[in-house]
């Protein structure tokens, strides 16, 4: 049996999305498991657009930049409440290497596992 | 004068209005005419999460609009009016008497029937013909997207 493969879509200002997409890509060697979206040049709702034509109907997380401004307006304003899809701001590099490793879980297990490994990244040392 | 800066930008309250010009401009206000906003406490509350503490924001109907700007102009405040369109702007321009002496082209990103004059400023022939009018008006318009990047006053904009 094959399990269903989570979907994953990075949203983010600028070129971040495409970036940290191929950071992971080079460190994991996995291809294909995350999407890059960027806010360049649009408007919001052609923002929404590419969001949704990146989910493309699939179980997903959406990984977004910031937990305010347009990427997550535009996720909110056409995701919110769909099932099979969850949201997750304050994409970092770690919560993503974790992910394309576990990709069989179901969305709202794998939006937690997202934040619990985001949140272990963020450290201060001497 | 209160009424600080008007903008165009078709993402309405997002990073570049609430930390590229709300910092360095001090703003106490941020009002958003948007019919579809103004009408939606979905919306409302989406773009209320943007605004950090400090900045009061409120969202108008266009009708509901020209008055409060006008007493938000000779208020003790430091407000950004933001719209989603030239053609609000250009309506909310011509019937606030006064309170708007400028308006800032922030992003009005690619659709059918416009052109490109910058990579954040895309407009159709009425728009154009619509500021042109707002600037033959006395009312400075120039495109900016952010207060660190030099203003492009509308009659230098070229196709």
């Amino acid at each position: 049996m094959t399990l269903p493969t989570l979907h994953g879509v990075v949203v983010c200002h600028g070129d971040l999305a495409r970036a940290m997409v191929a950071a992971v890509e080079e460190i994991s060697g996995i291809r294909g498991a995350l999407v890059p979206v960027s806010n360049t040049g649009c408007d919001r709702g052609q923002l929404e657009e590419r969001i949704v034509e990146a989910v493309d109907g699939r179980p997903s997380v959406v990984f977004i930049d910031m937990p305010s401004g347009s990427c997550l307006f535009a996720a909110v304003r056409r995701l919110s409440g769909t099932a099979e899809v969850r949201l997750v701001t304050g994409v970092n590099l770690a919560m993503l290497l974790d992910f394309v490793f576990h990709r069989e879980l179901a969305p709202d297990q794998a939006a937690e596992r997202a934040l619990d490994t985001g949140a272990k990244a963020i450290a201060s040392r001497r | 004068m209160s009424i600080v800066v008007a903008r165009i930008d078709d993402r309405l309250v997002h990073g570049q209005v609430v930390i590229g010009w709300g910092r360095p401009l001090e703003l106490s206000r941020i009002v958003l005419v948007d019919a579809e906003v103004a009408a939606s406490p979905f919306e409302r509350e989406l773009y209320q999460m943007a605004v950090p503490a400090g900045i009061d924001v409120e969202f108008l109907e266009p009708d509901a609009a020209p008055d409060r700007i006008e007493a938000l102009g000779v208020a003790d405040e430091r407000v950004l009016v933001l719209t989603g369109s030239v053609d609000t702007m250009v309506a909310l321009v011509k019937h606030c008497h006064g309170a708007i002496g400028k308006v800032n082209l922030g992003g009005i990103h690619e659709r059918p029937g416009r052109e490109e004059y910058l990579s954040y400023v895309y407009l159709s022939t009425r728009e154009f013909d619509d500021l042109k009018a707002v600037e033959a008006a006395g009312i400075e318009v120039s495109a900016q997207d952010l207060p660190t990047t030099a203003p492009v006053p509308l009659s230098a904009l070229r196709r």
